[in-house]
């Protein structure tokens, strides 16, 4: 069994859910400000508060997943990526920190508002830098980091992290026209307009740069035939952006998230392509990057037999908190 | 300052941080779970309403832990590459089982334990409240097999660039000194909770409000201490005497022993000098150490002298911070064994000068905990694996400059959120456990067909949450 390959498709899975699960929450922190009225507000945070926790979770899953399987990606890219990554953090914790004190203060709310939404934001748009940094490759010498504090910043980082939050806040957007109703609900689909053209074009604008930047994956895409197989890539996202764009003020509730979800999937899958099977990208492969195999062995079992418990329950607390939001659900309420 | 020194400096105010919240949740969490369990068994609105108040502070505690939690996971990457790229084979593992069997289980139940109660019965908010104390329980099992093995490495060997491999995983996991670390931290978060339990009651009961729940609160909080004190001293004798065992040089510099010598004496006081490798001022009690360190009157025990002085820790933080804990340790012993007294003598609600003892002793477990962890982090150096791999050649390829803005920003933040959880904190323990009647007036079951529209009605949304309030029936 190829252990490494392994490896490498439970970090992408636990990559997309991360992105999926902790977007929604997060693209509903990037649109907290541009929601009209405090109810929406309470509302659009009651709605991710019971989940937002477990989805976070996926982030720290993605790092000791790295730590374990693929230390050469872990000690690379994390000072590589430095400032993004711990600046990523800061905004976390104050997007975090807004959730459990937010509702016990009325005459400060604003401030855990403004805290929440630019926590959130921040956050995706760091992660927009790390994929941008990412994708530019790093510099490396004697199997470690050899760049500069700034090296990782690049406009293919602020495309992607224009992108992102553009994209997440489509998915918050999809998430709320699912779980709330209402006036909340009329943002949600009127908010999420800007949010699919931001996307739409963000994608184009990064995918575009990088094929002009990046030799390797332009040879991917565009050498041979290959872009005969690779077409129904990009023609499928079009597709499933146009079928967004009019399930927007559809019946269908859930329709928005679930295709902001494939919009996000036929990304990754391009990103996938461009990068595989780098973990390092353009220097180490995951196999050259992987760890013992008598680490992998021992790690295997994790993946196998608790892996498919926690995904159960995680499903279940979603579950739990089924159907339209309830102000009870929130922090301070109780 | 280099990155090296500025890292240490950023990973020791990250982590010393972070531990306050873990030892506060795995305390309080086993607490609620406790309540909840109580509740659906007997009935009794004391156990709920104490239950939905220390969820309250719960929540709070729980969250500064998540997020200050997921920086140290990355930390170890930025900062810490060459420790991360030496040990990962190792580590590594160890910390996705973290995250598998207990993060995602305290997530996983989390959502239910803190706002389910009107959606699941109470035998299932009971289930979930012991799913994320048990969590709280694994996630300090993974980290402790973790900080363990970096204490008394076992189980794997170093090829010649330096890189761990594994050859027994379970002597990787049950170290030598695993079983002292796990019970003695897993004892003293139980503790500080106990004594947190006990400030916030002794505060009600010192304000005369909210009599019914304080007494229940301040009663149980005084029988675990009573139980979890002098637990909590045994087990730090048997940990120091495996630390006499594997990490004699630590030893040595929390004792103040320089010399190697039989029937040493025991330093009560005195300012260790790293150049003269002497102690000034020392204040001792002859026999003592050897004592209580090997239980016999002449045993032997090693000093710092017999290392080289460039692999002794620096030794007055590690002194020092070892004094402190001690010191708080027995405090809390005579706390709760002045408890006893007056409970025996039917006076334990009632003495005004307890409750304010009470009061004060209540940040002293969290202060014991930090110096505890200065003792066995700071006692460990210069190395990051004990005797096998220099803290110096552990730091990542990062710029000073860099890690020092990130060091400021951490520091504002991190005080910035200790403020803001002390503010909402007293906030929530100044109002009290009172029971909500409109709670339950919001019990319907889920389901599609609500609307949203109701909710401007909801009482507790349009009352303004006033921090003081006198509290009815009393």
């Amino acid at each position: 069994m190829d252990l490494p390959l392994l490896f490498a498709l439970v970090a992408a899975g636990a990559v997309v859910i991360y992105v999926l699960a902790d977007g929604f929450d997060l693209g509903v922190g990037i649109l907290f400000l541009f929601a009209p009225r405090d109810a929406d507000r309470d509302m659009m945070m009651a709605s991710v508060e019971p989940v937002w926790d477990g989805n976070e979770t996926w982030l720290v899953m993605g790092g000791t997943l790295l730590l374990a399987a693929f230390p050469a990606a872990y000690y690379v890219l994390l000072p590589a990526l430095y400032l993004p990554v711990v600046f990523m953090l800061f905004a976390l914790i104050g997007r975090g920190i807004a959730f459990a004190f937010r509702l016990q203060t009325v005459r400060f709310r604003v401030v855990w508002d403004v805290v929440f939404a630019g926590g959130s934001a921040l956050a995706v748009f760091c992660q927009g830098l790390i994929l941008g940094g990412l994708i530019g490759g790093i510099p490396m010498q004697d199997g470690m980091y050899a760049g500069g504090a700034f090296s990782c910043l690049t406009f293919l980082g602020v495309l992607c992290g224009a992108g992102l939050v553009g994209g997440y806040a489509l998915l918050g957007a999809g998430w709320l026209i699912w779980k709330t109703d209402g006036a909340t609900q009329v943002f949600a689909r009127e908010i999420a307009h800007a949010a699919l053209i931001l996307t739409m074009g963000m994608m184009v604008l990064v995918s575009g740069w990088t094929a002009l930047t990046e030799p390797e994956v332009a040879r991917r895409w565009f050498e041979g035939w290959h872009l005969l197989y690779l077409a129904p890539i990009p023609l499928l996202t079009l597709g499933v952006a146009a079928g967004l764009w009019k399930s927007l003020w559809s019946e269908w509730e859930v329709g928005p998230f679930l295709l902001a979800i494939a919009l996000f999937l036929l990304g990754f899958s391009g990103l996938v392509i461009s990068l595989w099977p780098y973990v390092v990208p353009w220097q180490v492969t995951l196999w050259d990057g992987a760890s013992d195999p008598q680490t992998l062995g021992f790690a295997v079992f994790g993946v196998v037999l608790v892996l498919p418990m926690v995904l159960a329950y995680q499903a279940h607390a979603y579950w739990v908190f089924r159907g339209k939001t309830r102000h009870l659900d929130a922090y301070g309420t109780q | 300052m280099d990155a090296l020194l500025l890292s240490r400096i950023q990973f020791a105010f990250t982590i010393g941080f972070h531990i306050l919240w873990p030892t506060f949740s795995i305390g309080i969490a086993c607490y609620v779970a406790c309540l909840s369990g109580l509740w659906w068994r007997t009935q009794r609105t004391v156990y709920r309403d104490l239950m939905r108040f220390w969820s309250r502070i719960f929540a709070m505690g729980f969250g500064m832990g998540v997020i200050t939690g997921v920086v140290l996971s990355y930390e170890i990457g930025t900062n810490w590459a060459g420790y991360s790229r030496a040990v990962s084979n190792v580590i590594g593992p160890l910390f996705m089982y973290e995250v598998l069997t207990a993060f995602f289980l305290e997530a996983g139940f989390i959502g239910i334990m803190l706002f389910g109660e009107g959606r699941v019965s109470r035998g299932v908010h009971f289930f979930a409240c012991c799913m994320v104390a048990l969590g709280t329980l694994f996630s300090a099992t993974w980290i402790i097999a973790t900080n363990s093995w970096m204490q008394t490495p076992a189980g794997a060997v170093a090829d010649a660039q330096g890189i761990f491999h594994v050859t027994d995983w379970w002597q990787v996991i049950f170290t030598p000194s695993f079983p002292y670390r796990l019970m003695h931290m897993v004892c003293a978060s139980f503790l500080t909770g106990a004594f947190v339990v006990a400030g916030v009651s002794a505060f009600h009961l010192w304000q005369r409000r909210h009599l019914r729940t304080a007494r229940t609160a301040f009663s149980m909080a005084m029988w675990a201490a009573l139980v979890l004190a002098p637990a909590q001293i045994m087990i730090g004798d048997m940990h120091g005497r495996n630390t006499l065992e594997y990490q004699p040089t630590k030893l040595a510099a929390m004792e103040g022993l320089w010399d190697t010598g039989k029937g040493v004496p025991a330093v009560l006081f005195a300012w260790p000098d790293m150049d003269e490798a002497r102690n000034r001022f020392a204040v001792e009690v002859p026999h003592l150490a050897s004592l209580y360190l090997t239980h016999s009157w002449d045993g032997e025990v090693q000093g710092l002298k017999a290392v080289p002085a460039s692999d002794r820790p620096y030794v007055p933080i590690v002194f020092f911070a070892f004094r402190i804990m001690a010191g708080i340790g027995i405090a809390l012993l005579a706390t709760a064994i002045t408890g006893l007294v007056l409970r025996l003598r039917g006076r334990l609600y009632e003495t005004r000068w307890f409750q304010t003892v009470a009061m004060a002793v209540t940040p002293l477990g969290f202060v014991a905990v930090i110096a505890g962890w200065t003792v066995t982090e700071a006692g460990r150096q210069p190395f990051v694996v004990y005797g096998l791999m220099r803290t110096a050649d552990a730091v990542a390829p990062v710029s000073a400059g860099a890690v020092s803005a990130t060091l400021i920003a951490f520091f504002l933040i991190y005080n910035v959120l200790l403020l803001t959880f002390f503010w909402f904190g007293a906030r929530t323990v100044l109002k009290g456990p009172e029971g909500e009647p409109a709670h339950e007036a919001w019990r319907a079951r889920p389901g599609p067909d609500r609307s949203a529209v109701g909710l401007a009605t909801n009482p507790s949304l349009q009352t303004p949450q006033s921090g003081f309030q006198p509290a009815p029936g009393e």
